[in-house]
């Protein structure tokens, strides 16, 4: 009786043609591509756990995940930094700073990202260390000696994870900058007019008006550069850095495992890079949702 | 010049490419004078009015304010914008700031008033222009005459010398542009020295110590309300009249 009347309840009954489209129409909205990615990476899991080839896989590689994580992290926060000068600095009034910055944004643009890390870490860095060490040798010369000495005697061989920090950030920075643009320039002029009508500065109607806008404007692609950075933090594999990346070919070489190591590997990447996009969405909604 | 001017503004240019927006403008707004400027599109009323605060550079000319020439220095520049309020025709309040933040941001950050003092302040604006049960609002939460009413409490909150109103009521629907010109028709009551772009008849006829009719970047006619709108001399401003009052 009771299930009767639930039934009741319920909106009015469709025939069995009704029916069939709205089941179909259902199927067809389900969002088949993630049950399949879910379905890979339960199938994965369930390999981990009970094909003892793929644990040990598994248990050899996940050594490599603290430092893809820290990579990443670290990389993203100084290219935040980096992304947010070059970004003002496209837009500025400033002809040098303006310059530079572009020329910034299209060299890094210009050059594919693998050779981009090649190049910061074996001639960009060591140029750098090199040049700052002549500058202090100089110093020294000329009787500055607590700086000079101090410049001189930086260490030559600079650690690959801090290469490959710098070549990430560097990369990345530029990629940054131009959403920061984007984003700069998608606030309507007279936002700035109002408050340099009150008697800010530039750099105060930037800091309190403009960028807290821009940047709330931002965050989702802010987001998705995460989200790519972390992938191609596997490039720095090729820099010796001991990710999750380096560590399952290591592991590939040794065992000649392929299988077990590169779809652990894969499978370690897509679990993080979905993760982060549910998290980005949710922060995305709840962004939407204080929107007044 | 006279220690009682508040503006002088004298053979103003102002070239944009392909047009001279202002031609040769010259103009003196006595201290507590309301002074409205009318004319068609594109006459440069805009162009005078932000050349005044410098949002727009001038090509030549000079200005004075209060007695102060304006330079090219960008400590003058923020210094006498500080003194001066605008009131956009779309308002420009800080959509991501409550109405209080809105009026107490520039104070704090521009002027060091402490913030006990910028809410106190902010409050007393917002009763004048007659809404501090908003305070706590965003402003996309008000309607377009509250906004425009916020706005002009943000500008008055500086304490400023002179007011530029942009036409405040263009982008209002008819029943909110009433309450704005209320509040505009205090601060002129008030003795405070206002600049007005507006295309309301009504509110020059009130307020007006003075009209100003602007043509093709030039002041073609300068009168007092009484007599710019029964008896102008220029036929530009008879056929802009008859072109107004007709719609
Ligand atoms: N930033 C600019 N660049 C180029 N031309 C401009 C610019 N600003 C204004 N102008 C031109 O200068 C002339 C005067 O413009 P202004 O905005 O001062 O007119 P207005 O009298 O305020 O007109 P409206 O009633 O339409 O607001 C117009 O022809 C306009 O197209
Ligand atoms: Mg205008």
């Amino acid at each position: 009786m009771a299930q009767l009347t639930n039934a009741n309840a319920k909106p009015p009954r469709r025939n069995s043609l009704e029916n069939r489209e709205y089941l179909k129409a259902k199927l067809r909205a389900a969002p088949w591509w993630l049950y399949a990615i879910i379905a890979i990476a339960i199938f994965t899991f369930v390999n981990i756990l009970t094909n003892i080839p793929f644990q040990k896989a598994f248990l050899f590689i996940k050594a490599g995940l603290s430092v893809t994580i820290t990579t990443t992290l670290i990389a993203f926060v100084f290219a935040l930094l980096i992304g947010l000068l070059t970004g003002l600095g496209r837009i500025s009034d400033n002809t040098f700073f303006k310059n530079l910055s572009t020329l910034y944004v299209e060299l890094i643009r210009g050059i594919p990202m693998l050779v981009l890390i090649f190049f910061i870490a074996f001639v960009g860095i060591p140029g750098v260390v090199n040049g700052l060490k002549a500058l202090g040798v100089w110093l020294v010369e000329i009787g500055v000696t607590d700086i000079g000495g101090w410049l001189s005697a930086i260490k030559n061989e600079v650690p690959m994870n801090t290469r490959a920090v710098i070549a990430l950030s560097t990369t990345y920075g530029a990629f940054l900058a131009e959403i920061f643009r984007a984003g700069i320039q998608s606030i309507g002029r007279g936002q700035m007019e109002a408050a340099r009508s009150q008697g800010m500065s530039y750099w105060q109607a930037m800091r309190y008006i403009i960028l807290p806008q821009a940047i709330r404007n931002v965050l989702p692609a802010l987001g998705n550069d995460f989200i790519s950075m972390l992938k191609d933090s596997s490039l720095v594999s090729v820099l010796a850095v001991r990710d999750i990346t380096q560590i399952a070919k290591l592991y590939a070489g040794r065992t000649f495992q392929y299988q077990e190591s590169y779809i652990t590997l894969a499978v370690l990447y897509l679990t993080m890079t979905i993760l982060l996009s549910f998290l980005l969405k949710y922060i995305e909604k709840r962004i939407q949702k204080n929107e007044r | 010049m006279s220690a009682d001017d508040m503006v002088v503004v004298q053979d103003l240019k102002k070239h944009f490419t392909g047009i001279e927006a202002l031609d040769g403008v010259s103009l003196t707004v006595k201290k507590g004078q309301v002074i409205v400027i009318l004319g068609p599109s594109g006459s440069g009323k805009s162009t005078l009015l932000r050349c005044v605060n410098q949002l727009e550079e001038k090509t030549s000319g000079d200005i004075w304010i209060d007695g102060e020439k304006l330079t090219h220095k960008s400590k003058q520049i923020d210094k006498i914008r500080s003194e001066i309020g605008m009131v956009f025709q779309h308002f420009n309040l800080y959509p991501h700031l409550t109405v209080l933040e809105n009026i107490t941001l520039a104070q704090r950050i521009v002027k060091k008033v402490s913030k006990e003092k910028a809410i106190e302040n902010a409050m007393s604006q917002l009763t004048r222009v007659g809404i501090p049960e908003k305070a706590s609002r965003y402003p996309t939460q008000l309607s377009g005459g509250q906004q425009q009413r916020v706005a002009i409490a943000r500008a008055l909150a500086m304490n400023p010398k002179l007011m530029l109103f942009d036409e405040p009521t263009s982008a209002l629907d008819p029943e909110m542009i009433k309450e704005v010109l209320e509040v505009m028709l205090d601060l002129a009551k008030a003795g405070i020295t206002m600049i007005v772009v507006t295309h309301e008849m009504g509110f020059a006829k009130a307020a007006a110590d003075e009209v100003v009719f602007m043509d093709k970047g030039q002041i073609v006619e300068k009168a007092s309300p009484a007599v710019f709108f029964t008896n102008p001399t220029h036929e530009r401003t008879k056929l802009f009249l008859s072109q107004i009052l007709n719609h």
